[in-house]
């Protein structure tokens, strides 16, 4: 059905695998009590208690397994995990990190997936002398196949910490800690043997993100995976090597029920909507009115709310007031719909989002630093989707091409627009203004005319005003 | 040819560039999808959350595919991952997915799997008694909860977050494995102002601020830094250049125009601003990202500052749980906790979650001007009347 750009490694883990089964033998219950590691940790050991899954007992699991490995066994320091739990211990004491500022480290031709870490105690916490990150470019929708994820798993085992982030804020699958000269052989055993590179970090093209999409939701009005890989190869370079002015984020969410958060992320953000009108199955209505159908697909099954009422929970609740009940029969004036998916998430077994869909592209989206938090705004209301995306990547090379010009060093994208002003950012990229730009247009008549806007230009002649008034 | 065992693998490091093999991108997407995903990709028809944690999709081609998704500690050990890898295994042919929300998933496609998979799941503990495989997160729900670094990996954190959340589930575990809220909680925690993650647009977030100014480490800041960028690094022009007695080329701070947002420390380790007693936690409430019926909008700053109570944060945990029942209690069956406090209005948000309401909590940044009111339009509460007393107006 798709077709990978490179070519893929089938991976067999049996075939890869660097542990045997003995190596890999979680300690009994017993054995784990029994265990103590080299520093005092009454805080952390607090941690360990209560039912929500405890990062201090798993990583103490693994420091256990490091002392039993053999020294060829592992290529960074024995004692990475112990030392770590050494280190967060002295924070809490401290109230404050022991992580150094910054450090810059690599691999060849690369700027960015590779974070310089160290400890600011290196001879208390050798260990953790150098704990560098490295982020790996995620599949899409973060589905695996275990054979991968193990490889994975004894790749870090062997020349990192053992220690990873399933995921990072931005996406990415984490190494939490190796040392400098394990960054290259990390790098290329997954090129070789893997077929799997690495994610962006600094100022470049941050790794691209994508909600579950078609492979699991109904919803999804676009194919999320297929847009985020296609864009994620054609712009490897701009991924790798940072020549932005500060980070740049692409997500993908394909409805407007934004579940990988794109509006509030992503310097570009590609929400899918529909333009034509809601499916509607009426039979599915009048079940959900009689009660045979559970509404809102069972999300408020743990409380007993009464009986459904369609009424007050799908037609009162719409926000453009675009729908009504005949009968039994539902109406949606689909003209006035604004897809907020208030009535298809309560009864998606009646309402489905229309079949002439695509996306809605935003821009501008941001956490506060520096000038304050953005949500992205509508740039272009609506955008047909179709391998190739010739449309959407030329749209990104024109924004690109403004925001590399005119942008400030650290200055996202959302407040270059801002610096700006919308309508000569959209001018420098040749889009016309629409009201769907706006929540209303400006309240001050503090007009910026261009000079041609003006009959005669602006160029005027004193003595020509003076032979009308005297000074 | 399995992985290497040696101490470069297959780099060379006498002949770097030799065999290299860049930009070739993440692994295809297609092949780590479970067989019943791939038949039915794009062919869903709707879905039904059975309890929570456990979803069933339904195609048109009649096949369900069985979801039973898992809370997960983000930092996770390759143990563990091998852990579940040992599950996906034996109840789901190799295949596993984890969430936006550091949630795992678990797809079957049968119901007898599935009893048997939840079985299993539920069993696993580790020796010190919590969880490992909690089922839930699902609908109306606090569903795992998003973060940072911390002191685990970051560099300019302002509080820690792995053990913020281990803490704050821990509370609120019964809401993570129930659906008896008016509508979905989303909670975030970001150890600073860079908030890495979406914690500006969650119902409930927690924030690590700072509260002093930087220290000026002179010796070292024409050593370690570039001056103008470090002067141009502040949003507040707060930051000049300086020179010590001895002839220094250092910088100053006025320090009644800082915000405490870190970014002269992100631009220059000598100018650090961590502090035990400065460092603390902000709480902010009401955003989200969703269009349902509601756009999407910020959270706002509803405690200014709470202390960093290693490691288990009792006035975080107190807070938030104070505001999470206030909302379960009053709020309307699907309306978010931001359109809550927005419909009863937010003077009665502070009030019924028994907040006091301080001058930190007034604009005082850019387009502070929006966020004060210009209507009569609002609700009497108590500090009402504190106010009209102190104007003398009662």
């Amino acid at each position: 059905m798709f077709k990978p750009k490179v070519p893929q490694k089938e991976i067999k883990y049996e075939e890869l695998r660097i542990y045997t089964d003995e190596e890999l033998r979680n300690p009994t219950d017993e054995e784990m009590k029994n265990f103590k590691i080299k520093h005092d940790i009454p805080l952390l050991e607090q941690l360990e208690s209560g039912p929500w899954p405890s990062f201090v007992a798993d990583l103490k699991v693994e420091a256990w397994r490091r002392r039993k490995l053999a020294d060829d066994r592992m290529m960074i320091p024995r004692d990475v995990v112990e030392d770590l739990l050494g280190q967060v211990e002295l924070s809490f004491v401290h109230g404050e990190t022991h992580w150094k500022h910054g450090g810059i480290v690599g691999v060849i031709g690369y700027g960015g997936g590779v974070i310089g870490r160290y400890s600011d105690l290196p001879d208390k916490f050798p260990g953790i002398a150098h704990f560098h990150t490295i982020r790996v470019n995620q599949p899409a929708s973060k589905f695996y196949k275990t054979d991968f994820l193990r490889a994975i798993c004894d790749l870090w085992e062997f020349r990192g910490s053992g220690i990873m982030n399933l995921h990072g804020s931005t996406g990415d699958l984490i190494f939490l800690g190796t040392t400098t000269e394990q960054l290259e052989p990390i790098f290329q055993e997954m090129a070789h043997h893997l077929s799997q590179d690495l994610g962006g970090s600094g100022s470049n093209l941050r790794t691209p993100e994508c909600c579950v999409g078609r492979a699991r939701c109904e919803y999804a009005c676009y194919d999320t995976q297929d847009v985020c890989y296609e864009l994620t190869m054609h712009f490897q370079d701009e991924l790798h090597r940072p020549a932005f002015p500060y980070k740049f984020k692409f997500k993908f969410s394909g409805c407007p029920n934004d579940c990988v958060a794109s509006v509030a992320r992503a310097d570009l953000s590609v929400i899918g909507i529909w333009r034509d009108k809601i499916r509607i199955d009426q039979d599915a209505v009048r079940a959900y009115i009689k009660g045979d159908l559970i509404p809102n697909a069972g999300a408020h099954r743990g409380r007993d709310w009464g009986k459904f009422d369609i009424q007050k929970e799908v037609i009162d609740l719409c926000p453009t007031k675009c729908m009504r009940l005949e009968g039994e029969e539902l109406y949606i004036d689909d003209e006035n719909c604004v897809r907020c998916m208030h009535c298809i998430n309560v009864m998606p077994r009646a309402l489905r989002p229309g079949t002439d869909t695509g996306a809605c592209v935003m821009v501008g989206g941001k956490a506060p630093i520096l000038e304050g938090a953005q949500l992205s705004m509508v740039l272009v209301p609506f955008m047909k989707l179709e391998p190739p995306y010739d449309n959407l990547k030329e749209l990104i090379e024109k924004i690109w091409e403004v925001w590399m010009e005119e942008g400030k060093n650290r200055e996202r994208l959302g407040e270059l627009i801002q610096r700006m002003g919308l309508w000569r950012f959209l001018d420098a990229i040749g889009l016309p203004p629409a009201p769907q730009m706006v929540w209303a247009p400006r309240a001050n008549p503090y007009i910026f005319w261009k000079e041609e806007d003006v009959p005669g230009g602006f160029k005027r002649d004193i003595n020509d005003y003076r032979s009308r008034h005297a000074r | 040819m399995g992985l290497s065992t040696t101490r470069f693998g297959v780099f060379n490091p006498e002949k770097p560039h030799e065999n290299r093999i860049t930009d070739i991108g993440p692994r295809h997407f297609w092949e780590f999808f479970p067989p019943v995903i791939q038949r039915n990709y794009g062919k869903w028809l709707y879905h039904e959350i059975l309890e929570p944690g456990v979803l069933v999709h339904v195609s048109e081609t009649g096949e369900k595919v069985y979801t039973v998704r898992v809370g997960g500690m983000r930092t996770m050990s390759v143990a563990f991952v091998r852990e579940i890898c040992d599950i996906a295994d034996k109840y789901c042919d190799g295949y596993v997915r984890f969430t936006t929300r550091n949630n795992i998933e678990f797809m079957v496609d049968s119901e007898e799997k599935l009893e048997a998979l939840k079985k299993e799941l539920a069993s696993r503990k580790f020796y010190s008694g919590s969880y490992k495989f909690p089922i839930g997160g699902t609908g109306c729900s606090v569903s795992n909860i998003v973060h940072t670094q911390g002191y685990v990996h970051c560099h300019t954190p302002a509080t820690d977050a792995s053990s913020m959340v281990k803490a704050l589930m821990d509370e609120l575990f019964d809401y993570f494995q129930s659906m008896t809220l008016p509508a979905k909680v989303r909670i975030a925690v970001a150890c600073c102002l860079n908030m890495c993650g979406a914690v500006h647009c969650s119902d409930i977030a927690m924030v690590g601020i700072h509260r002093k100014p930087p220290a000026i480490d002179t010796e070292y800041v024409a050593k370690l830094c570039e001056i103008p960028t470090v002067i141009a690094s502040c949003p507040l022009g707060a930051i000049s250049p300086a020179t010590t007695p001895d002839g220094k080329k250092t910088v100053k701070i006025r320090e009644d125009r800082c915000m405490f947002c870190g970014n002269c420390y992100t631009m220059c380790p000598a100018l650090p601003i961590a502090d035990k007693e400065g460092d603390g936690v902000a709480i902010v409430a009401g955003g989200k990202v969703s269009n349902r019926i509601s756009p999407p909008k910020f959270s706002k700053v509803v405690v200014a500052y709470l202390p960093n109570n290693f490691p288990r944060f009792p006035e975080v945990c107190q807070t938030v749980k104070k505001i999470l029942e206030t909302y379960a209690k009053h709020a309307r069956k699907y309306e978010r906790l931001g359109d809550w406090a927005e419909r009863i209005g937010w003077e009665k948000f502070f009030e019924l979650c028994e907040l006091p309401f301080t001058y930190h909590l007034l604009d005082d940044y850019r387009l502070a001007l929006d966020t004060y009111r210009t209507s009569t339009q609002f609700r009497f509460t108590e500090a009402a009347w504190e106010v009209s007393k102190a104007a003398r107006g009662i």
